[in-house]
């Protein structure tokens, strides 16, 4: 009888503390995850490029305080939200895939961003495209695969299996059409589309920063909200179902989350690979499956990411700066690669 | 008011004969109730009905009087708890945190509560899993993972349990432990709807059996009635022979 007193006590102790722990452990993922985030992207704009002049910047003249209050500083802020929304969605279509390998772009939004932003450079008259017809346009191509996703969500039953495959199809399509336009466009446009389907974080205006703020935040805090219902979501579409979740509802409605994630972001930024497969990957390995504590990871781990490869990416040869999807695709090639090979 | 109506119900998949015809059952008292037929009889489809994964083509589903198509999801798992036959074996989360899978009905937060893990130390208790703490899901055996999961159906702490074919990867000594489980169960005041293929053992352990063939319910008894050999083998095509031990005991076996 003893014994049986002994042993309710020790086991309350251990479920008690391992929810204890994992509250700890929450709180410790979240406070690294941001402080990375924040770090980065108080340093990252003092470093790299062709130098500063410090003692400059510390009086606020010019040209030193003006190239990093209108230039510095949004971009790295810019870098910060389109990395948190990528990898935050790369995590998010991991789980509604039930596919280590899916990413954002598998379901043909950034793809179709670009065939928006392509086309608006190609049809638009004048040599130099104003940027905010780019983002329009841009951003009615990634508009359109919301509606097609709620529409499809909304007509039939359909697997993620199925959204998965059609979003490839329409990746394909769309990867044509931006083909055939390129090659009818003029030397002029020709290079305005190559520069911009080489993704890269430019400057930009804060208005539009703030914009993309409000657009963006909101998703991330239903995605940390949702991280529960992710990892039940993992055990396939019965066990989740039995457990009282809406698949098809949760299903759809991530997918138009991720879609105005990276639509929103691809149509300032261009086309920028691998953030939103390595980086939910690489801290999979670190923090482990529940997506409680990964979800919020690849949020802010996301965005100091991607602040770092700017960071690379403007510095490596300085003057000359590369496009930072190339930084993000040679650092994600690899490893895409290794993945694949080690699964 | 009876716990679990089942009212002229049927199910076809698209393009294919119905795997469901006219069903109708009515349980008012706590049971276990085996669910046997050979396969495509329709015995998963019907549990998959009660569960809320699949709405009936047509006819009616009633829990404690409410229809489960009107059912609010979380609600009805509050009541119903659904053991498909698997699930991906390379879940990568560990025993308790399958366990735990069964309190999301109940949850609003993010995080479980005290209640939570109270539910999930009885199920464990109950379950005998006690020597697997910590264990990861994708480390344990095909029997052990069924008893997993038979454990967080028990953490969903609802009064009707469905489970589809929990046996089948169980040893005789685990099988026999889950048959008992199922009973106290159903001694507890639990409505319990197993399929299963093990005949002998359900003739023994559950107190009605409800006889699918071809969509149809062909039997609905207790087991030494629902289980008459000619029955039997007119639904499965092999003669069945039942026999009494020396002791009294009473059993089935099967084959020429």
């Amino acid at each position: 009888m003893f014994r049986s007193i002994g042993t309710k006590a020790r086991k309350e102790g251990y479920s008690s503390r391992m929810a204890v722990d994992f509250r700890r452990r929450v709180l410790r993922v979240l406070i690294l995850s941001l402080l990375a985030a924040i770090v980065t992207a108080t340093v990252c704009p003092f470093i790299g490029g062709p130098g500063m002049d410090y003692e400059k910047l510390w009086r606020r003249e010019a040209p030193d305080w003006n190239i990093f209050v209108n230039l510095r500083m949004p971009r790295t802020l810019l870098a910060l939200l389109t990395g948190a929304a990528l990898s935050g969605a790369g995590a998010m279509f991991q789980a509604l895939l039930r596919d280590p390998l899916a990413t954002p772009s598998n379901l043909g939004v950034s793809a179709a961003a670009s065939l928006g932003a392509v086309a608006a450079i190609a049809f638009s008259k004048g040599d130099d495209t104003m940027f905010p017809i780019v983002w329009f346009a841009a951003l009615v191509g990634a508009a359109a695969v919301i509606i097609l996703v709620a529409a499809l969500g909304a007509l039939r039953k359909f697997s993620s299996f199925t959204l998965l495959l059609s979003g490839i199809a329409f990746n394909g399509i769309c990867l044509s059409l931006i083909l055939l336009m390129h090659s009818l466009a003029g030397i002029t446009k020709s290079f305005q589309i190559t520069h911009w389907l080489m993704g890269g974080i430019d400057a930009v205006e804060y208005p539009i920063l703030l914009v993309l703020a409000i657009s963006i935040l909101p998703v991330c805090v239903w995605m940390l909200r949702l991280s529960r219902t992710l990892n039940v979501i993992s055990y396939g579409e019965t066990w989740a179902t039995g457990r009282g979740v809406d698949c098809r509802k949760v299903t759809w409605q991530g997918f138009a989350a991720g879609a105005l994630l990276v639509g929103g972001t691809t149509a300032i930024t261009g086309p920028i690979a691998f953030v939103g497969l390595i980086v939910p990957h690489l801290l999979r390995r670190v923090v482990g499956p529940d997506y409680r504590l990964l979800m919020p990871a690849s949020i802010f781990g996301g965005g100091a990411f991607l602040v770092v490869c700017d960071t690379i990416s403007r510095s490596i040869l300085s003057p000359v700066e590369i496009p930072v999807g190339v930084t993000t695709a040679l650092l994600g090639g690899p490893f895409f690669v290794w993945l694949l090979w080690s699964r | 008011m009876s716990l679990l109506s089942i009212h002229d119900v049927s199910y076809s998949y698209p393009g294919r004969p119905a795997a469901l015809t006219g069903m109708t059952a009515t349980v008012t008292r706590p049971e276990v109730i085996a669910i046997a037929g050979p396969n495509g009889a329709g015995k998963s489809t019907l549990l998959d009905i009660l569960a809320g994964q699949k709405a009936p083509t047509s006819g009616s589903c009633r829990i404690q009087g409410e229809e489960i198509q009107s059912m609010d999801r979380k609600d009805l798992c509050r009541r119903v708890a659904h053991i498909p036959q698997t699930i991906p074996a390379d879940v990568p989360f560990t025993m308790e945190e399958v366990i735990l899978t069964g309190r999301i009905p109940y949850g609003r937060g993010l995080y479980e509560n005290e209640d939570d893990m109270a539910a999930m130390e009885e199920a464990i208790r109950s379950a005998r899993l006690d020597t697997f703490r910590g264990r990861p899901f994708s480390g344990l055996s095909g029997g052990e993972k069924q008893r997993v999961l038979v454990a967080a159906a028990l953490c969903q702490q609802s009064k009707i349990l469905l489970l589809d074919e929990p046996g089948a990867h169980l040893d005789p000594e685990n099988e026999a432990q889950l048959w008992e489980l199922l009973t106290d169960l159903r001694d507890s005041g639990h409505l319990v709807l197993v399929v299963t293929h093990h005949l002998a053992l359900a003739a023994q352990n559950a107190n009605r059996i409800w006889l699918l063939d071809g969509g149809r319910l062909v039997a609905d008894a207790g087991p030494l009635e629902a289980m008459r050999p000619d029955a039997l083998e007119h639904v499965f095509h092999v003669p069945f022979h039942w026999h009494q031990s020396a002791e009294g005991r009473v059993f089935l076996t099967y084959g020429r």
